[in-house]
């Protein structure tokens, strides 16, 4: 839980004042909730935890931990899989 | 070395693990206080490619591993029952309680589910206003943002059927009470990358200052580890006690305001006990007066009761960098990832489990050809 996994934002949308996204990780898209970093645009890369982006990353950065987990295998991990999720 | 092929840039790692024995005259013992980053010590074998004067202390940094015992079993109370459904992050299930976990409860047919994000929980309490929606909320300062704005969002959204079963843990009072015991071995700390994006760095100078030591604020990947290290022997052989930056992509001095907004707004300081460890004072934040009426403790009425951890498990010594796990006597024998005496075996991110996980098969050096 505490890695953090970076992933680009595809589509923002309100839900009831709390903006939320659409975030791609390597492939998987999963909600993003963006009430921390609210200046986040469509396009960018963020850190997410447990569902929240804590931070923007520039595109470089991103896609290099990107690839490193996607080799390490750990972004289901990270995504919070069944068998050996993620906690903080 | 085959090994170096693995860090993305091996020139770089090549440059930094040069660098490092250039700097190292005497012994020192670091820190990573962070449970990630001792995973990527261990998976890419950092610790190998180090001068022999350079130690590595594995810190108490992961929250499944932390989480005390007593909370675990208010969690399998509260999940028992009929009305609840119980929600957490997937690596708390299999965390030992007194009697079983919560994997257990589950199986005698409680309501248990696993969700990504807290907010998974509050939709949860939306969909299913019959059920008493409970959220374990465990996590040092990068997980309790996300906590606080499902107890934000519940309140707001007047969903009475949602609580949180709340134990979240802090870093700068952990170094603390490392550095204040006097049995600590340690030299210099790497701190946690995410947990200063959100609370940034501040809170680190007078820890530095106060104990000379320095502080290195370091990222997870191995890169960012073996840079980390370097400053920190930089700094060591130096003779400075400084909180430095190795971090500075996602980590700014002031961290992430919004996010410290809403914790100010939800939590407040509280002691705390820590797994093997004891009770830390200062160093947990629990639901402010304000939202009491989502405080899962309160609600079900789970009091305070004396919870005593397996005698064998030797967890909160490894925790305060004290021993190696593999120098505890259960490890690897009576204590495997699949029949685990304490968190540290449980959890994907406790150090136990990493060695269990990255050493089992023989010396570093097998590790190291395959």
């Amino acid at each position: 839980m505490c890695l953090g996994i970076p992933g680009k934002i595809l589509a923002i949308r309100d839900d009831r004042g709390t903006p939320m996204a659409t975030a791609d990780f390597g492939g998987v898209t999963k909600d993003v909730c963006l009430a921390y970093v609210p200046e986040a645009e469509v396009g960018d890369y963020t850190i997410v935890h447990a569902g929240f982006a804590i931070t923007r990353l520039d595109e470089a950065a991103a896609l290099e931990t990107l690839a490193m987990m996607d080799e390490l295998g750990v972004i289901d991990e990270e995504l919070g899989g069944e068998s050996e999720g993620s906690a903080p | 070395m085959k090994y170096l092929d693995e860090f993305g840039d091996p020139d770089r790692a090549r440059r930094l693990v040069a660098e490092i024995h250039a700097a190292t005259t005497r012994p020192w013992s670091v820190m990573e206080v962070c449970g990630g980053q001792t995973h990527a010590i261990l998976r890419h074998g950092i610790d190998q490619l180090l001068p022999a004067e350079i130690e590595l202390v594995h810190g108490p940094g992961c929250p499944v591993c932390v989480t005390p015992l007593e909370m675990i079993d208010r969690a399998l109370l509260i999940a028992a029952r009929p009305e609840v459904t119980f929600c957490s992050f997937g690596d708390m299930l299999r965390v030992p309680g007194s009697a079983g976990d919560l994997f257990t409860v589950k199986a005698a047919g409680g309501d248990v589910r696993v969700v990504y994000s807290p907010l998974d929980a509050v939709a949860i309490a939306e969909a299913e206003p019959d059920r008493e929606v409970v959220f374990f909320g465990v996590g040092f300062e990068t997980t309790a943002p996300a906590n606080a704005m499902a107890v934000v969002q519940a309140h707001d959204r007047g969903l009475a059927n949602f609580s949180v079963l709340a134990s979240h843990v802090l870093v700068p009072p952990a170094i603390e009470a490392l550095m204040a015991s006097g049995t600590s071995r340690v030299d210099g700390f790497l701190a946690a990358g995410h947990v200063c994006t959100v609370m940034g760095t501040h809170q680190y100078a007078p820890l530095a200052a106060r104990y000379r030591v320095p502080i290195v604020v370091t990222g997870f990947e191995p890169l960012d580890v073996l840079d980390g290290i370097r400053r920190c022997v930089v700094q060591l052989e130096a003779g400075r006690a400084e909180v430095e930056n190795a971090y500075p992509r996602a980590v700014t001095a002031e961290g992430n305001q919004p996010a410290q907004e809403v914790l100010a707004s939800v939590f407040e300081v509280c002691d705390r006990p820590w797994r093997g460890i004891g009770t830390i004072p200062a160093s947990g934040w629990r639901l402010r007066a304000e939202y009491a009426d989502h405080d899962a403790e309160r609600r079900f009425d789970v009091g305070a009761f004396v919870v005593e951890e397996p005698a064998a498990c030797r967890a909160g010594e490894v925790l305060q960098g004290l021993i190696k796990p593999d120098e505890c006597e259960a490890f690897g024998a009576t204590c495997t990832p699949r029949t685990p005496l304490g968190a540290t075996m449980v959890s994907s991110e406790g150090a136990c489990a990493a060695y269990f996980r990255y050493r089992r098969s023989g010396s570093p050096a097998a590790l190291r050809g395959g």
